[in-house]
């Protein structure tokens, strides 16, 4: 496959960025999405340009590091996978293709397609946790979890923070993740202890990172390559109303 | 304790008698930990506040490690090269979690998972930490369970059970086909609560380039800020090294891109001794390479082997699909080979069968690079919805990487790197021969000897992280009163001068060719003569050729950007020149081990069958080498393994 890629280069927060057009030939289509860009720096370094930088780890879809905008849709034409999921086979011989970052205000960009997503680290701190210390366990079959429960606390566990809720979302809003982080927890018997401290804390810190508000647009729910459902925002959304009226979310 | 080196000859080492002790607490193998725990020291709370622990890694091990040091009210610095804490590479683990729960009434129990971890070893790993691992992995549920893992559950809401290979029993926890992931966000949410009560500090997009060691004791470490490309210095009372394994240096494996041995690698070159370098695990359950490109392998979990049946066609080279093949033209080897374990048989076992039917022309696919696990039987038996709630995430990827749908078609798989047994050598306590200086979970060499059996990756670093760090590490900080160090020390400023000097080399080495040239081609050397069959003869060209591309990299690696910005090429130069001298010790290793044993394959080593062939007179020990410069041979050093509880014999899973 030929390729011609229009892709946003900046070389720091502070620098201006503008999109580099280059042209990628041999492209085999059984290659990944990240595996093309792989070619890209060979090529480039080879002819003495600087490669362009993109986040990336475990290239099976669970880490979550890799994600960028593939022409204009967060992790690509196809459903339900990350960007290191996605094949060439999924493009044409001689298609134009654009990739930039990430763009939200609460992830500054560091550079190239690499962006800092470190509030969403700050909202599981604010409250995305069980607190129970190790060795407080009790023998594990004394908490009976009925397995559509389980199933569908694992449905909101799937998530691996990459971030493609936010960047999908005209808001910038990362309630999808942060619903899915609250309620992965709160569906079990062993989070009800928190449930209302939980979510009016994450949602607190939500707010504070500078992520927008959601207005049901679902943007979130079709670019997540995990599919998780926005009915958890639902959930999110009764747990911080009961939780305000309750005066829940101090932790003193 | 002797020793003895030759200056000049680099591939055979000069063996010694020196043998390292490591501490097992005495008295019978059910009551050795507890006594340990007993008999160790304590810091009172109040005291625990004036320490401070690095933890270098935030996978199982780590993570659940400052978790836990952070809850006792130790300080805690966090490191990670990832972005997040959460993105460690425990976070692919797919398949499960083992624990001797007994929760099926099928005949498990402490004793029969210590003694189906120590069989599975093929007999090289110490029996008391194996014990104490399989006493552990009860504890290790239950916190599990407690911090909101949602394991899968039977509809009355009781924990439900699978089989994994090299066991007869189903003691294996999960959480779909997402396990690792699950554990993984457990650990990381009990650091998060740390990091919100001020006891963990995170260090994301950082990561440990040398480790500091100042009056024989490791005290801090040296580290590069990705973002802004500063060198800074941690110190620390002990530090830890939970950094994962080095599989990358075969280039194309199942690790994430950035795994790498620089930690536990720069360690070894301040004095820690490195346990088993030749101890790597080929997992026989990977989605075949397809093209040149590829960056690296996808793992399919080896809880597929449940359900899934492997077989080649009778006939070699058999062109028709693999529906057109009848019954009796197909070769179930495994189920064959193997009636009691069939198709879970432990991993050496499979690849090994797999590779050889490859090998001999029975390979499928355009490659003729797989065999087929095949899933038609168990849709049949168990219904397609079953198959999809067990395994359906598994199924999706295969189908997304391949462009095949694995419902219809069986899959192709073949053997991929996966996972190292070898590590920086620990004694009881999980402490190196630096004083200070832990290691845990796949960093080090301890718990699965020459082959890990699936589903106690996981249960290692949890127990070393949750279970035995928060003790061994009080208990050696009690009995030690440390010095007040400066960031002034010289030898601060020599392990600076040393990460600098070697940033500076690799920017200015301006030659031609790019790292990841570099990378594949050592990968290939060591995949070729250090992979999945071993000979002295290949191994000896392995140990000409590899010392030959290095020279090489120095002289024409062209690494382009500056040291004061993220720079992903740097980082991954400076990786690569660790994997160089590790593949090096790899192969000194393996060839220096004259015998078979679990993944580690000599072909001059083998029963009449083909199984690894044990030397137990000579080979039943560690092989803990020790770096003396880097123009000297490392000095070997070993650990006599004793095995009192399970008796050695031939491991067979016929």
């Amino acid at each position: 496959m030929k390729l011609h890629l229009k892709i946003w280069r900046q070389k720091g927060p502070s620098n201006a960025g503008n999109f580099v057009e280059y042209d990628l030939a041999d492209v085999s289509p059984d290659a990944s999405f990240l595996e093309m860009l792989d070619q890209l720096n060979e090529q480039l370094q080879t002819k003495g340009e600087v490669p362009v930088a993109f986040d990336h780890d475990c290239r099976e879809g669970i880490c979550g590091s890799c994600g960028m905008m593939i022409n204009g849709v967060a992790h690509g034409p196809k459903k339900g996978v990350a960007t290191c999921q996605l094949h060439m086979r999924t493009f044409h011989d001689g298609d134009t293709i654009v990739v930039e970052p990430w763009r939200a205000t609460a992830f500054p960009l560091i550079k190239d397609l690499v962006v800092n997503r470190a509030a969403f680290d700050r909202i599981v701190q604010a409250g995305g946790y069980i607190s129970v210390s190790t060795g407080a366990g009790v023998d594990a079959n004394n908490i009976p979890v009925p397995k559509k429960v389980a199933d569908q606390s694992m449905d909101a566990a799937a998530c691996i923070g990459c971030g493609a809720c936010v960047a999908a979302c005209p808001n910038g809003s990362a309630m999808l993740f942060t619903a899915a982080k609250v309620e992965h927890l709160n569906l079990l018997p062993q989070g009800k202890a928190e449930q209302y401290d939980r979510a009016v804390l994450m949602v607190h810190q939500h707010d504070a990172e500078g992520f927008g508000g959601c207005t049901n647009i679902r943007e979130c729910e079709a670019a997540c390559p995990k599919e998780i459902s926005i009915d958890f925002i639902g959930m999110l959304n009764r747990d911080y109303y009961v939780g305000t009226l309750k005066g829940a979310g101090k932790r003193a | 304790m002797t020793t003895t080196t030759s200056p000049t000859v680099k591939t055979m080492p000069v063996f010694t008698e020196a043998t390292l002790d490591a501490g097992i607490p005495s008295g019978p193998i059910e009551g050795k930990w507890e006594k340990h725990k007993f008999e160790m020291k304590l810091i009172n709370p109040a005291n625990k506040r004036k320490f401070t622990i690095i933890m270098v890694g935030t996978g199982l091990a780590g993570a659940s490690a400052a978790a836990s040091m952070g809850e006792l009210g130790y300080n805690v610095k966090s490191f990670c090269y990832q972005d997040s804490a959460r993105r460690a590479h425990s976070v692919a683990a797919q398949g499960g979690i083992n624990a001797a729960k007994n929760y099926q009434n099928d005949g498990d129990s402490v004793q029969r998972l210590f003694y189906d971890t120590v069989k599975g070893g093929d007999y090289r790993a110490r029996e008391a930490n194996v014990y104490r691992l399989a006493e552990n992995s009860s504890a290790i549920i239950d916190q599990c369970v407690a911090q909101g893992v949602p394991f899968a559950r039977e509809y009355g809401g009781m924990l439900d059970n699978r089989s994994f290979g090299g066991a007869q029993v189903s003691r294996t926890f999960y959480a779909r086909g997402q396990t690792g992931q699950q554990l993984l966000l457990g650990a990381y949410q009990a650091l998060s609560r740390q990091v919100a009560a001020g006891k963990v500090e995170l260090f994301p997009r950082t990561e440990m380039l040398d480790l500091i060691v100042i009056n024989g004791r490791a005290r801090g470490i040296v580290t590069r800020d990705m973002v802004t490309g500063k060198i800074e210095t941690h110190l620390a009372d002990a530090v830890v090294l939970a950094t994962g394994g080095y599989s990358n240096v075969y280039y194309l494996s199942t690790n994430a891109k950035g795994c790498n041995t620089t930690a536990i690698w720069r360690a070894y070159k301040r004095g820690a001794f490195f346990g088993n370098p030749c101890f790597t695990q080929i997992h026989p359950t990977c989605i075949p390479v397809a093209g040149e490109e590829q960056s690296k392998l996808t793992l399919m979990s080896e809880s597929l082997r449940n359900d899934g049946r492997i077989w080649v066609p009778r006939k070699a080279d058999d062109k028709r699909r693999p529906n057109e093949i009848p019954e009796a033209e197909r070769y179930y080897f495994l189920e064959e080979r193997y009636p009691s374990f069939g198709n879970l048989v432990p991993r050496d076992v499979a690849s090994r069968a797999a590779k050889k039917a490859i090998d001999e022309g029975y390979g499928v696919g355009e490659l003729k690079n797989g065999v087929y696990l095949d899933f038609a039987e168990a849709i049949k038996r168990l219904g397609l919805e079953v198959i999809v709630d067990r395994y359906g995430n598994l199924f999706d990827m295969y189908a997304n990487i391949t462009g095949e749908d694995p419902y219809k078609v069986p899959m192709r798989i073949y053997p991929a790197v996966h996972y190292t047994m070898g590590g920086l050598w620990v004694d009881y306590n999980l402490m190196s021969t630096i004083p200070g200086l832990f290691v845990t979970g796949e960093a080090n060499f301890s718990d699965h000897g020459a082959n890990r059996l699936g589903a106690s990756a996981l249960m290692q670093g949890l127990s070393d992280g949750y279970f035995i760090l928060p003790y061994t590490i009080g208990n050696y900080l009690a009995q030690n009163k440390l010095e007040a160090v400066t960031t002034g020390h010289e030898a601060v400023k020599e392990a600076i001068a040393q990460v600098e000097d070697r940033i500076k080399k690799l920017l200015n080495a301006k030659g031609k060719r790019t790292v990841d040239s570099f990378h594949r081609e050592l990968g290939r050397i060591v995949w070729d003569y250090c992979g999945m069959g071993r000979t002295a003869e290949g191994l000896k060209i392995a140990l000409e050729k590899i010392p030959a591309l290095r020279a090489e990299f120095w002289a024409n690696v062209n690494v382009l950007g500056s040291h004061d910005e993220l720079n992903q090429a740097l980082e991954k130069a400076g990786r690569v020149v660790d994997f160089f001298e590790l593949a090096e010790l790899m192969c000194i290793d393996a060839l220096h081990r004259n015998e078979s044993c679990g993944g580690h394959f000599r072909e001059e080593s083998q029963t009449p069958d083909g199984e690894a062939l044990r030397d137990d007179e000579n080979f039943a020990y560690v092989a803990a080498w020790q770096y003396s410069g880097n123009d000297h041979a490392p000095i070997l050093n070993k650990e006599l393994l004793h095995f009192e509880y399970v008796k050695l014999t031939q491991r067979s899973y016929k």
